[in-house]
């Protein structure tokens, strides 16, 4: 009853390690027509409905960037990158791939996209999307966003989120994901018609929320500290490493200098000259591999970026924990003080200071049928805030057991990736250390020649 | 010229009998004493030799003192003694160094421990201290006596950059290194092994240096010397002979190309450092995440202790070449200034004798006397040109084989380096590896 088997979910986790850039990885992904809107408020997971249901095999690449002007909101000129998502479905039984669908996007639109995932999906991690700016640079790479660089970067973590988001069994349903992917015009309207901005808590009261519960899961807690960890631990290495990348291409480069020298001075040596000269051209050689090694590198940080962006998404589900169980306290707290009100009322006696009692006695006592008046106010109150606590209750729980489910898969996720995200870079560093025994071994003899 | 001969036949010195002449006397203001030289027996291994006789007035220096004959000048095209061990007869270690305070200064001290099995040494082991003004000393010395041999360079006195303590232990270490080279190679060198000033540096206690010192000619006329070098030298480049103007060629080409090589490999010694230094770091971090990870414990740490191999091994490469690529390279900056000097004193040789020809043609003195100076003069700039046609032969062999094996010795390093790197890392992925097959099966029973 809950989600596609887990060994389809296997599947479903598209493989960072592949070359991401490469358009049309294959994602299995199910994806269903909703008539209703899109609206579902931490409901439970199990989405079929019967007629509408179908089982489709689809390809979604970013495969292209553009960069475009137009106007803003505020009509003035600017400049900015497009980029061409593509679905394509492909036919299970002879794997040909048709293109279904195919429109451009910038990237305030997968922002927009996200920021209604998370309103309409608080129990979700929501994937992150590639960072807006360039961080943890290092000298090579520019921090602009017009940079090709950044921008293949880019492309290719926007292929990333659409292709995590196709796979997640929950968000993979929406219907204004679908929409993304396939209705270019009109678009942001339909999102904005949703008015999930309204629905979006407000930050003030989730810091409220978070100040002051009581009595939030534990899980949760230690979830939060978690994530805080996992930022803080992942930004201080991807900063390191931008640090360790730097100092290596001064010394790869710097190298490259022998080569000239060498060559220059090869022209007044008889003996010496021939082996300087090649020695020299293989200098060359090993001050320019560092070109390759490090771009590769630069993949795998974007691999950790994307859980350094994570840990957001961790929070927001917290968040929304906490949110809603102080509303919950707060509710149960509202309750048993209008019960106790009410108590007060029906024997007389006054134990806590209300200001009703106050007027009371400043303006003489109310008369017996006032007093009946506001009982039964109180007891409609009381029924209505029963029934209210019953649902907040069952609501919190629904939620706390769907968030911790995919928490759950997004931990599963988590350790696979990363794990071998690591292991991608010891094959880094193999390759790395294979090519400079070469270059250096041909640069031997070279030398052992002259 | 038969002249005075005080033989000092010694066997098997060098590859071939060799009986030596040598001759000297006083010393004193050019007084003419004759330096012979005799035909040596030709080993096999040994290619054709300079001979040739001077007259010592030619050689405007007066470097050997009275007390004990000067060597004679016997050169040799010689193979590097550094090769053939079994013919050295002469070892000298340069180590601890010794901080001395005084009321006026603080120095270092060497100490140079020498044994040696010649004959005209009165031990056969000796333990001096000597500081880098003795160095300074001996090197002049040598200079003077033979003004157009290549003698070795010696270590700067101070380097202005980057010095924050005068007798730092860094810099301490390597310009012991240095001067050890120094005194081995003047060891080395056929000549200036002989050589009497080298003999006194290596033996004599610390007084005995001293006195010798003050012998020989004073500041003021050696203050002269120099001015008039200086002068002439740039009349001697109009005349150079082509082979000469060859040398000359290479020598600023050679000097220029391994300024350059000096500068590139001191930066990366720089870079390689600063990479070390960022890498120290790197590690710990995989250490720290994986306290907050259960699954990824193994990997993390794997990573880890990689990487912190890989740092060990950075750091050993860099003392490879502070070893084996720095002190080569930079030695041979100081050889390109040496040669540089070299060639000035052989012009300056050549002015003189030009400008006496110059006199003789405009008849400006006395024709009988010029002539007979002008004799000894090309007398003079022969022996000076063949003395450095021969030891630049032999520099230029010992540079090639230095540059040779110091750059080989760099790849060697860089090779083990990586493949130090290439171990841990692809043992790490063994063991990832291993433990996923592991963990399938385990999953799948």
């Amino acid at each position: 009853m809950e989600q596609a088997d887990p060994s389809s979910q296997r599947s479903l986790q598209p493989a960072p390690l592949e070359p991401l850039g490469g358009p049309g990885a294959v994602v299995e992904a199910s994806v269903s027509e909703e008539t209703a809107g899109a609206g579902r408020e931490g409901s439970g997971v199990d989405m079929m409905t019967e007629n509408t249901f179908w089982l489709k095999k689809i390809e979604i690449s970013v495969s292209e960037a553009e960069k475009r002007t137009g106007r803003n909101a505020v009509n003035m000129q600017e400049t900015y990158t497009a980029y061409l998502i593509e679905t394509r479905s492909v036919e299970h039984t002879d794997g040909q791939s048709v293109l279904t669908d195919s429109l451009w996007r910038r990237y305030s639109e997968f922002e927009l996209l996200r920021n209604y995932l998370l309103v309409y999906y608080p129990h979700v991690v929501v994937p992150p999307l590639p960072e807006k700016r360039a961080e943890f640079v290092w000298h090579k790479l520019s921090a602009d966003n017009m940079d090709p660089d950044f921008v293949e970067r880019r492309r290719i973590g926007l292929e990333n989120f659409l292709l995590r988001v196709a796979s997640h069994p929950i968000l993979c349903r929406d219907k204004i994901f679908y929409l993304f992917l396939t209705q270019e015009g009109n678009w942001k309207e339909t999102v904005n018609e949703t008015g999930f901005q309204l629905k979006a808590d407000s930050r003030l009261k989730a810091l409220n929320a978070t100040f002051r519960v009581k009595n939030p899961d534990k899980r949760f807690t230690e979830l939060k500290h978690y994530s805080d960890e996992l930022q803080s631990v992942i930004s201080h290495l991807l900063r390191v490493r931008a640090r360790v990348a730097d100092r290596l291409y001064g010394v790869y480069k710097v190298h490259g200098n022998y080569g000239r020298v060498f060559s220059e001075w090869s022209a007044i040596e008889k003996e010496m000259g021939d082996g300087l000269q090649s020695a020299g051209h293989h200098m060359d050689v090993y001050a320019s591999s560092i070109d390759d090694i490090l771009e590769d590198e630069e993949h795998y940080a974007d691999q950790l970026k994307e859980y350094l962006f994570y840990a957001e998404a961790l929070r927001a589900v917290c968040r929304k924990h906490e949110l809603m169980q102080y509303d919950l306290e707060t509710a149960a707290q509202d309750l048993a003080s209008k019960k106790q009100q009410c108590e007060e009322l029906a024997t007389g006696t006054v134990r806590t200071f209300s200001l009703k009692g106050m007027t009371t006695k400043l303006f003489g006592q109310e008369t017996a049928e006032q007093r009946e008046a506001r009982i039964k106010v109180l007891e409609e109150q009381i029924n209505e805030g029963e029934q209210q606590l019953k649902s907040k209750n069952l609501e919190g729980r629904e939620f706390v057991k769907n968030a911790w489910a995919d928490i759950e898969r997004f931990k599963e996720q988590k350790n696979q990736d990363l794990k071998e995200a690591l292991i991608s870079y010891a094959i880094m560093q193999i390759s790395m250390c294979k090519k400079g025994i070469q270059v250096w071994t041909n640069a031997k003899e070279c030398f052992s020649k002259m | 010229m038969d002249g005075e001969r005080a033989s000092e036949a010694r066997s098997a010195e060098l590859a071939g009998e060799s009986p030596r002449g040598g001759a000297a006397g006083p010393g004193g203001s050019g007084s003419s004493s004759l330096l012979q030289a005799d035909v040596l027996d030709l080993d096999e291994d040994e290619d054709d030799l300079e001979v040739f006789s001077k007259d010592a007035s030619l050689m405007d220096m007066s470097s050997f003192s009275p007390m004990m004959p000067t060597s004679p000048l016997s050169m040799i095209n010689q193979i590097k003694f550094e090769d053939e061990p079994d013919l050295k007869d002469l070892f000298i270690t340069v180590d601890e160094p010794e901080s001395h305070v005084t009321t006026i200064e603080t120095f270092i001290t060497y100490r140079i421990v020498t044994k040696t099995s010649r004959g005209e040494f009165d031990s056969s082991e000796f333990e001096v201290r000597r500081r880098y003004q003795d160095f300074l000393w001996l090197k002049g010395k040598l200079e003077e006596a033979y003004p157009t041999l290549i003698i070795p360079p010696l270590p700067e006195k101070f380097i202005v950059k980057g010095m924050v303590e005068r007798f730092n232990d860094d810099f301490i270490e390597t310009r012991r290194k240095a001067l050890h080279k120094f005194l081995n190679r003047i060891a080395d060198h056929p000549t200036l092994t002989f050589n009497e000033d080298f003999k006194v540096f290596l033996t004599a206690q610390a007084w005995e240096l001293s006195s010798h010192k003050k012998q020989g000619p004073g500041l003021l006329s050696r203050m002269g010397q120099t001015v008039r070098a200086v002068a002439s030298s740039m009349r001697g480049v109009k005349n150079r002979p082509e082979e000469f103007m060859e040398m000359n060629n290479f020598i600023e080409m050679f000097s220029q190309k391994i300024n350059l090589i000096d500068k590139i490999s001191q930066r990366i010694y720089k870079e390689e450092r600063e990479y070390f230094d960022e890498m120290k770091e790197y590690g710990p971090i995989h250490i720290l995440w994986s306290a907050s990870e259960e699954d990824l414990v193994d990997t993390l740490k794997g990573v880890a202790s990689c990487i912190d191999r890989c740092c060990k091994a950075t750091e050993k490469r860099m003392t490879g070449l502070s070893e084996a690529l720095l002190p080569v390279i930079h030695e041979y900056v100081l050889y390109s200034e040496m040669l540089m000097g070299v060639m000035k004193r052989r012009d300056q040789i050549q002015a003189e004798l030009d400008s006496k020809v110059e006199a003789l043609t405009n008849k400006k003195a006395d024709a009988g006397l010029l002539t007979e100076e002008i004799g000894k003069l090309e007398d003079k700039v022969e022996c000076a040109n063949n003395a450095l046609k021969a030891d630049w032969e032999r520099w230029k062999q010992n540079m090639q084989n230095d540059i040779k094996s110091a750059f080989t010795d760099t790849a060697e390093e860089n090779i083990h380096y990586y493949e130090q790197c290439l171990a841990t890392w692809e043992s790490f992925l063994t063991s990832q590896t291993d433990l996923h097959l592991e963990e399938d099966s385990e999953d799948k029973l």
